[in-house]
């Protein structure tokens, strides 16, 4: 049962692969969004079927294949359902199926072929996404981490004949492969120590253990565990490829880099909680490194001027504050905004992608502005996304948000509180921003094709667009917190996965419904702030610009990491490869070797093919010159 | 070595009577050829021809199809042999074993190996059509 | 009277009965009659192996001598897929060379009912009645283009040295006998345990001669010399028969003999076996370098394979034996179907077997230009196909028990071999024809179906080995 989830899409991509450009449009099209909607309905009677066994025993396990048995070494290739999984493949069949809905009348300019090729990518990231989450050992959760990476690649790449676009691919295939480094080698020292791969395994042998006080081996595993999450989430130091990442179509920008892939390191963590608890380090790390990304990507989404840029410096700052969760010991928090995150982003995303989609690939916004009357659906559900993300009150993105915050207070780390507000109001600022300046005021000078006529989003898209958006605003009543009278149900459900009690407790509601308080304000000051700058006076952003130049250019060029990872990494190891490995070790030692012993070879073959006349005689002889030999060895040894 | 001295002693004693032999009569022998004495027959009819003549390879076909039959009807005398002891298992085995050799056989006859005479092969060429040689 | 000591024989009685079908039908069609001789084979065949499933775990054995353990079940089962993919991949052949069918047919399956005796056999006499049995049927399949100078040359050769080795075999045979008191494995191996014996010659030359007779089949090194010639004369398909399925018999006796009856003597045979194994290795792989027919290169790739699985045989530990049976299986699937798409691709006049005659396949032939490519990596041990699996296996094995060196050859040479391997895929892909195209037939598409099913389970069963892998480990626990 649990293998048909990834294997209705795995189907789906062997069809397009195949034979998708022999098809019309709609079948191959079709057949994607269909296998992801049946893919969706298995996984939600897996869940329900979950969902009906008693709270401690909510595992459901199955074994494929034992994949290699070598000695007392036994991996089986095993899939298991369990509440954290059970989140993981519905946010993904789910809003993947409505992305691949999305998707046919996105992409319906492009070619047969293309069109095929496209969604049989689409299909195979998801069926690599659904084996990453229901992978019960670190080795298959392997398999789908480095297939979605793949497919990440690909579909970036998806237009690879424009140079920035296979650019674009090929940074994040380069920048993930550090990340899966330092996760193979946690892997490892993980398996060596405790020798399996499995989860629960793992969970139990470590379990007994107490924290480590000082930082030993847990802590260095979870930590190269980590900086594999920072690879695959976008993280500091390895955030650097999201934004590029743009480069790809939009759907996939809102599946894969917003809803899903990058959230696999925030749900790896969730996984293998259990280590990370006992590594205190190294959960402070996390937390650091998480309201780090959300305040740096913050500021820089601030002044970012493409669309899809915007969305996705404000992606990594959500992936940051949901790290900052996971740092601070509240995993139930961290999977829950990654949920309602799923919802707004995608939502987000796919609304600027009708935009982009009306103006006939325009994604600066500085030429956009007034599409609230040409576009009307995508604005409100636009808006709706963004009053979500920022953290407006009863939406979904205020309670999952406030979850994380109020964790980080409760657990005294004053100052990553403190971070974790102003990023709040950062994100309501820039998101605010964002929806001025594209949809109020006036169409800009310079904007392409500007008053003429313009659709909004064709009936998939809009369908698709109005879904997420009551998505984006019920998504959070799965976790209402106790304080506002809720029961904090996505809590409940995901605790026996964690294997770890909550933090903290009941008697603090005063203290959450203050924080509440605190954080609604921010998000409406936010908001205001960016309707003063950007519809009453936006004389003044710009003269804010000039008067703090300085750093006005700095965050417009993205803090120059791109600049400083190109001087301080890229060109020596450009230089270290070139001209000393390459031309200095590989054509003088290597090709050396490999030449001579070629030429070794090539020699003895030609002397030794001689041998072989053709004559009997000569052949009878080498066989008795066999036996003689043979026979003497044993007589007179 | 014990046991072995007496079959080397017997091996000089068998290499050396026999070398000394030869010697002896190539010494000792009277030598006057002439050429009646050098000629392949001192009596007879002299050669006419090369002995190392062409025969049709049909003979040889012929001869190993025999060899062939001719053991497989060898097999045949210790079965008689022991044909009280090996009772009715033994009469199915060797039927069976006749049953394979007949298929054989009739293998050999329908491919026109057993004909010998190009003569014979035409004619049943004619009667069946013209067919490739076995 | 059919009782169950019949059991046994059942899968080589579906052979031989197919054989002689094939025969009688042959006898009694006309002459541009068309029969479905190969289905009968198939059918044969697939009587063979659903017996062989039948048999499986229940080591039965008939009249003492041949015993359908595990172990020789397996290896039959490979006999059986070498068989019917021999036969799928033929028709094609026959129709192109003009080749005679119903004879072709029932030698191929009487030398296959012998190979499935050999493996399954449990006695030294037995072991030679088979190995002549399918030796006599493999000697006339590669001779079989008569009107062909090179095919008959190489089955003349073959035939001579196939004599040759034989006496020395069969000598081996009797001074074993001379020396135990009989010919049967358990008994030798009862005997030779409980006796000591190591300090008498006379099993030392037994075990030498016997040792000389299996070295000569399996090809190694310095038995190998008829190899080449043998290869390159016969027909493609029949290389690649003969290069897999007497190669798996061989080995199968090979081990059995070795490891059940001269086991007490392991200590002798291991340090002649590793020497043999080392330079069959070497040798295959070095030479194969410098050849340009494809047919001959690949001969000398096959006597490098047998050297791998020497290297089995000498590692025997738990792994090693599981090991050899694998590789069995994995290199018989993958270089029948290199030989298969050889096979395909001659033509009546050309053989188009120089690797010059590959260049730009890929353009021609896109299909089967993807599946040799396949096969020639599988061939070079490169993952995920079957042939690293195989050879993962074999090194680890031999590691494990502290073979070093030979691990150590066994892994340069197969980089070498590598080389040569991917020069044929070079040519198929990135080299333009220059001069007109080669003629090529028509490819049947029988042929297709054998050469896409060996790609599957070439892909199968190097991503997923487990499971065979499980049983070849059975087949060895029941006996060894």
């Amino acid at each position: 049962m649990l293998a048909l989830i990834p294997l209705f899409p795995l189907l789906g991509f062997l069809f397009n692969a195949s034979f998708g450009r022999r098809v019309p449009k709609t079948v191959s099209g079709g057949v994607a969004s269909l296998v992801m909607l049946a893919s969706f309905a298995v996984a939600a009677m897996s869940v329900w079927q979950l969902a009906g066994l008693p709270v401690e025993e909510r595992v459901i396990d199955q074994t494929l294949y034992t994949w290699i048995a070598s000695g007392d070494f036994v991996l089986d290739l095993t899939l298991r359902l369990d509440p954290l999984s059970a989140v993981m493949i519905l946010v993904i069949t789910g809003i993947g199926s409505l992305i691949h809905i999305y998707s046919t009348a996105y992409m319906h300019d492009e070619p047969d072929s293309e069109y095929a090729r496209y969604f049989s990518y689409l299909n195979l990231f998801a069926a690599f996404m659904l084996v990453l989450v229901l992978g019960a050992s670190f080795l298959v959760l392997f398999v789908g981490w480095e297939g979605v990476g793949l497919c990440s690649y690909l579909l970036i790449g998806f237009w690879f004949k424009k140079k920035s676009a296979s650019d674009a691919g090929k940074k994040a295939f380069v920048v993930n492969r550090i990340g899966d480094y330092a996760f193979i080698l946690g892997t490892l020292l993980l398996f060596t120590h405790f020798g399996t791969l499995d989860f629960r395994q793992l969970a139990d042998a470590v379990a007994p253990l107490p924290p480590e006080a000082t930082f030993g081996t847990l802590s260095i595993a979870t930590l190269l565990l980590f900086i594999g999450a920072t690879g695959k989430s976008a993280q500091i130091p390895l955030y650097v490829w999201l934004p590029d990442a743009m480069e790809g179509p939009t759907p996939v920008s809102a599946l894969i880099h917003a809803a899903t892939m990058v959230t696999a390191g925030v749900y790896m963590i969730g996984r293998t909680a259990v280590v990370f608890t006992h590594a205190p380090d190294t959960m402070l790390i996390v937390a650091i490194i998480g309201a780090l990304t959300a305040l740096m990507a913050g500021t820089i989404g601030l002044v970012q001027n493409d669309i899809k840029r915007v969305l996705a410096y404000s992606t990594v700052s959500q992936l940051g504050f949901m790290f900052l969760a996971m740092g601070m010991g509240a995993f139930g928090a961290g999977i829950f905004h990654l949920y309602t995150h799923a919802f707004f982003k995608a939502l987000l995303f796919l609304g600027s992608g009708a935009v982009i989609h009306a103006l006939h690939g325009e994604q600066d916004i500085r030429n956009m502005g007034g599409l609230k009357k040409q576009l009307p659906v995508t604005y409100w559900t636009f808006l709706i996304g963004s009053l979500a993300i920022a953290g407006v009150p009863f939406l979904s993105g205020f309670f999952s948000k406030d979850e994380i915050l109020f964790e980080t207070f409760a657990h005294g780390h004053w100052i990553l509180w403190g971070i974790g507000a102003l990023t709040s109001l950062l994100t309501a600022t820039y998101m605010f921003r964002l929806v001025f300046l594209t949809f109020h005021g006036e169409r800009r000078e310079g904007a392409i094709a500007s008053g003429s006529h313009l659709h909004d989003a064709p009936p998939a898209m809009a369908f698709v667009l109005i879904v997420l958006a009551i998505g984006s605003v019920l998504a959070g009543y799965v976790g209402v917190p106790h304080a506002l009278g809720g029961s904090n149900l996505l809590g409940a459900w995901l605790e026996p996965a964690f294997g770890i009690m909550p933090a903290a407790g009941e008697e603090e509601a005063g203290l959450e419904l203050m924080l509440m308080a605190v954080s609604s304000t921010i998000a409406l000051v936010g908001i205001g702030l960016a309707a003063f700058i950007w519809l009453k006076r936006r004389e003044i952003a710009d003269s804010m610009a000039r008067s703090f130049s300085g750093l006005y250019n700095l965050l417009l060029n993205k803090y120059y990491v791109d600049e400083i990872y190109d001087a301080a990494i890229v060109r020596p190891t450009v230089v270290l490869s070139t001209d000393v490995l390459w031309r200095g070790f590989d054509v003088r030692v290597v090709d050396a070797a490999v030449n001579g012993a070629g030429t070794i070879v090539g020699a003895s073959a030609s002397m030794l093919r001689r041998l072989q006349t053709g004559s009997v005689r000569a052949y009878a002889s080498s066989l008795f010159v066999g036996v003689v030999l043979i026979l003497g060895y044993y007589l007179w040894r | 070595m014990d046991g072995w001295l007496g079959v080397l002693i017997m091996l000089v004693l068998g290499v050396g009577f026999a070398a000394v032999m030869i010697g002896l009569s190539v010494l000792l022998g009277p030598k006057n050829p002439t050429p009646e004495k050098l000629a392949p027959y001192e009596c007879g009819m002299p050669a006419v021809g090369d002995a190392r003549e062409r025969h049709s390879v049909k003979f040889y076909l012929v001869a190993m199809i025999f060899l062939l039959f001719d053991i497989e009807i060898a097999f045949l005398y210790p079965w008689a042999v022991a044909l009280r002891d090996l009772g009715w298992p033994g009469l199915m085995q060797i039927v069976t074993f006749f049953m394979i050799l007949s298929v054989g056989y009739l293998y050999v006859w329908r491919k026109g190996a057993l004909d010998w005479a190009p003569a014979a092969r035409a004619r049943n060429a004619l009667r069946r059509g013209p067919r490739k040689a076995a | 009277m059919f009782n169950s000591s019949f059991d046994a024989v059942v899968p080589m009685l579906c052979v031989t009965l197919a054989a002689l079908a094939a025969m009688g039908a042959e006898a009694f069609r006309a002459r541009d009659e068309k029969m479905p001789i190969g289905g009968l084979g198939i059918i044969g065949l697939v009587g063979a192996g659903v017996a062989c499933a039948l048999l499986w775990n229940r080591n039965t054995s008939s009249f003492g001598v041949i015993v359908a353990d595990n172990f020789g079940l397996f290896v039959t089962m490979v006999l059986v897929i070498v068989g019917i993919l021999t036969i799928m991949f033929s028709s094609q052949v026959l129709e192109v060379d003009n080749l005679p069918r119903g004879e072709y047919y029932a030698l191929l399956l009487f030398g296959i009912a012998g190979m499935m005796m050999m493996a399954t056999a449990n006695d030294l006499l037995v072991v030679f009645i088979s190995l002549e049995i399918l030796s006599l049927a493999v000697y006339v399949l590669t001779g079989i283009r008569r009107d062909d100078p090179r095919s008959t040359e190489a089955a003349f050769k073959y035939f001579l040295l196939g004599a040759f080795s034989s006496a020395f075999f069969l000598y081996g045979i009797a001074f074993t006998y001379g020396l135990t008191g009989s010919t049967r494995l358990d008994r030798i191996g009862a005997f030779l345990a409980a006796q000591s014996m190591s300090d008498n010659p006379l099993i030392l030359v037994a075990l030498g001669l016997l040792l000389v007779g299996f070295a000569f089949k399996i090809s190694a090194v310095p038995f190998h010399m008829w190899t080449p010639d043998a290869y390159e004369g016969a027909p493609a398909i029949v290389t690649g028969f003969m290069s897999t399925g007497v190669k798996a018999a061989a080995f199968a006796a090979f081990a059995r003999v070795f490891l059940s009856a001269f086991e007490p003597f392991s200590q002798q045979w291991v340090p002649v076996i590793w020497v043999l194994a080392a330079a069959t290795m070497i040798l295959g792989t070095v030479v194969g370098v410098a050849q340009s027919n494809l047919k001959r290169m690949l001969a000398y790739s096959s006597i490098a394979h047998g050297g791998y699985l020497l290297v089995g045989l000498v590692a025997a530990n738990q792994i090693g034996k599981a090991a050899i049976l694998f590789y069995l299986l994995a290199y018989a699937i993958t270089n029948l179907a290199a030989f298969g798409v050889i096979a395909m691709l001659a033509s009546s006049n050309d053989e188009n077997e120089e690797l010059r005659d590959y260049k730009g396949l890929w353009h021609t032939h896109p299909a089967l230009a993807a599946m040799m490519t396949v096969c020639l990596l599988s061939l070079g041990g490169l993952p995920p196909t079957v042939g690293f699996v195989g050879k993962w296996y074999i090194f680890s094995a031999a590691v494990s028990s502290g073979y070093y060196g030979l691990a150590v050859i066994g892994m340069l040479t197969s980089v070498v071999s590598v080389f040569f391997y991917l020069r044929v895929v070079v040519m198929m892909y990135m080299s333009e024809r220059e001069g007109p195209e080669p003629v090529r037939p028509r490819i049947a598409r029988m042929g297709m179906v054998a050469l896409t099913l060996s790609v599957i389970l070439i892909f199968y069963l190097g991503i997923l080995p487990t499971r065979v892998l499980d049983y070849a480990a059975e087949s060895i626990a029941t006996i060894f």
